[in-house]
Order: structure tokens, then C-alpha cells, then sequence
């Protein structure tokens, strides 16, 4: 499963990455802020974007709005300092589909992306086929 | 400064630290920093604006700070080196995010980390907001929180009321 990971610190990617290693994803690219991201996913193709949302040139959350706009579809997990509850529903209304606060223990984070991806998979089953993902 | 803004940060790093480092963090008496005396060797700060406004920065000597980046990243790297930055970065960072979603009804915005670093450097911050410093003592050495913020809504509040009164 291809897996965009979107955040501008390596360290931050580097504990996701090994959370997704565990998990046995391993077809992970990595971009360091919304613009990186959107210069890349088109190509890359992602089946799940984990997202950061503060990056510097562009936010996690201008990126998901922005490829919501094409992609309806891309399961998108939110990974945030951004605690507060207003956020977590902007985040949702931008089209994030699960959302995980910084600091995560790794089976928290684990869990999550397994939950989305499950969630995810029912909900392609349940409705027709998309002409164009 | 309110202790309303100085309780977030204890339960924030607290929180921080136990999570992503299983280290346990003991916090001693805050204290408001007389002047603008130098930090230590390594400083990661963040700006706070919207609500609250100012700068929250984590300080660290540079063997603590090697310590702690260590614990976090699962390796070794060099005060000075890029991922040394960067997951000092980072550990500000949630230390900001987490204490500011504790203010009550306040809307913060926080600014990307910056990292400083060099023996004895000052970071500058407004002048007429005070430091309040938040040791916090740790098995890797005692990390300093120095919270400089200023609540623009009471602020507001406040210069009216002495309009009213005036
Ligand atoms: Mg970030």
C-alpha cells in the first residue's frame, strides 16, 4: 500500500515511518509540507496520507483542502499538536478522515491507521466503483 | 503572568515527555527571570499569536539536550547536527501545541519552531512581558520552559476598564 507521510520534521517521520514499518507498510514517501505534498501525491498515487498540520509554505490543512478538491476519496489521517476541539472539526469539514494529537504513543497511532484503513475498505465495498479515483 | 498560563506547559511537557519518551519530568518552583539574562546552550522557541501572543521557548545545556534528543529519536546525534535540530524542533513544538489547546477560551495560533544554539545566546522577547521560567527536572538534566506571553483579550479588557474608571 502506497503511503504519503507529510510533515516538515524528520524526526516526526521517522517515528511514523517505524509505526508503519510495524504495521508492514513500507511503500512510504515523504514530503515536508503541504506544497511538497501536492507536487507529489499525483504521481505517487497514495492510498493513505498521514498529515501534519503545521508546516511552513503550506499547512496540513490548505494541503487536505486543496486535494480534496480532486481526490475525494484518499484516506487522510490528521497528525497534530492541534489539540483543541474547534480544530478537530475544522480538520474534519477540510475532508480528514481520522485524526491523531501529538504526542501519540505508537500503538495509539497504530491503531488509528488500522481503523481507517478498515474503515476505508467498507466503505469502497459498499458503493460502486469510481470511475476515476 | 496568570497561573492559568503556567499550568498548561507543567501538564503539556509533562505529557510530552512520558509519551514519546517514557521520561518522567519533576517540575521545581517557576520563577520570573530577572532581565534578560542568556539562556543556555540550546533553545527551541515557538511564537504564539492570536488570543495570546509572545514566544514559549524550551532551553536546554547542550548534554541534556543530547540526552533527551537521544530518548526521542532513538539515536545519538550531535548538538549542532540537522536531525539534533529538528527533534528539538519538534518537542517544542508539542509542548506549545499541548499547553495552548489548555487556555480557556482563547484562540492560538502557533508559529513553525526555530532552534537556536551556541553557548550563553539571548533570545530576545518583548519587553514588556515577562519571563516566567518553569524548571523541569528530568533523569537526562533539567530543562528550562521560559513562557513570555501576553494575553491580548485581558489586555483589552483591562485598558477598558481603566477607560470606564478614568
Ligand atoms: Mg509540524
Amino acid at each position: 500500500m502506497r503511503i504519503l507521510l507529510v510533515d516538515d520534521s524528520k524526526t516526526m517521520r521517522n517515528i511514523q515511518k517505524a509505526v508503519l514499518a510495524q504495521l508492514g507498510h513500507t511503500d512510504v514517501l515523504e514530503a515536508c509540507d503541504g506544497q511538497d505534498a501536492l507536487s507529489k501525491a499525483p504521481a505517487f498515487k497514495p492510498e493513505l496520507m498521514l498529515v501534519d498540520w503545521n508546516m511552513p509554505n503550506m499547512d496540513g490543512l490548505t494541503f487536505v483542502k486543496t486535494w480534496r478538491q480532486q481526490n475525494k476519496s484518499t484516506p487522510i489521517i490528521m497528525v497534530t499538536t492541534e489539540a483543541e476541539k474547534s480544530r478537530v472539526i475544522e480538520a474534519i469539514k477540510a475532508g480528514v478522515n481520522n485524526y491523531v494529537v501529538k504526542p501519540f504513543t505508537p500503538d495509539l497511532l497504530s491503531q488509528r491507521i488500522q481503523e481507517t484503513l478498515q474503515r476505508a475498505a467498507a466503505q469502497a465495498a459498499a458503493q460502486p466503483a469510481p470511475t476515476a479515483a | 503572568m496568570d497561573a492559568m498560563y503556567i499550568k498548561p506547559f507543567i501538564a503539556s511537557i509533562s505529557n510530552v515527555f512520558s509519551t514519546m519518551m517514557q521520561l518522567p519530568v519533576k517540575v521545581g518552583e517557576p520563577f520570573v527571570k530577572p532581565g534578560e539574562g542568556p539562556s543556555s546552550d540550546v533553545s527551541g522557541i515557538i511564537g504564539m499569536s492570536g488570543d495570546v501572543i509572545g514566544s514559549v521557548v524550551l532551553s536546554f545545556s547542550n548534554p541534556t539536550a543530547e540526552n533527551i534528543v537521544a530518548l526521542f529519536c532513538g539515536q545519538k546525534y550531535a548538538a549542532g547536527s540537522p536531525d539534533f535540530a529538528d527533534a528539538i524542533g519538534e518537542l517544542v513544538n508539542m509542548v506549545s501545541g499541548g499547553a495552548k489547546a489548555l487556555f480557556k477560551d482563547r484562540k492560538v495560533s502557533i508559529s513553525c519552531p526555530s532552534v537556536v544554539l551556541g553557548a550563553n545566546h539571548i533570545v530576545a522577547k518583548q519587553s514588556d512581558v515577562p519571563t516566567v521560567v518553569i524548571p523541569c527536572v528530568t533523569d537526562c538534566g533539567t530543562v528550562n520552559i521560559e513562557v513570555s506571553i501576553k494575553d491580548t483579550r485581558a489586555a483589552a479588557a483591562n485598558a477598558a476598564g481603566a477607560a470606564a474608571k478614568a
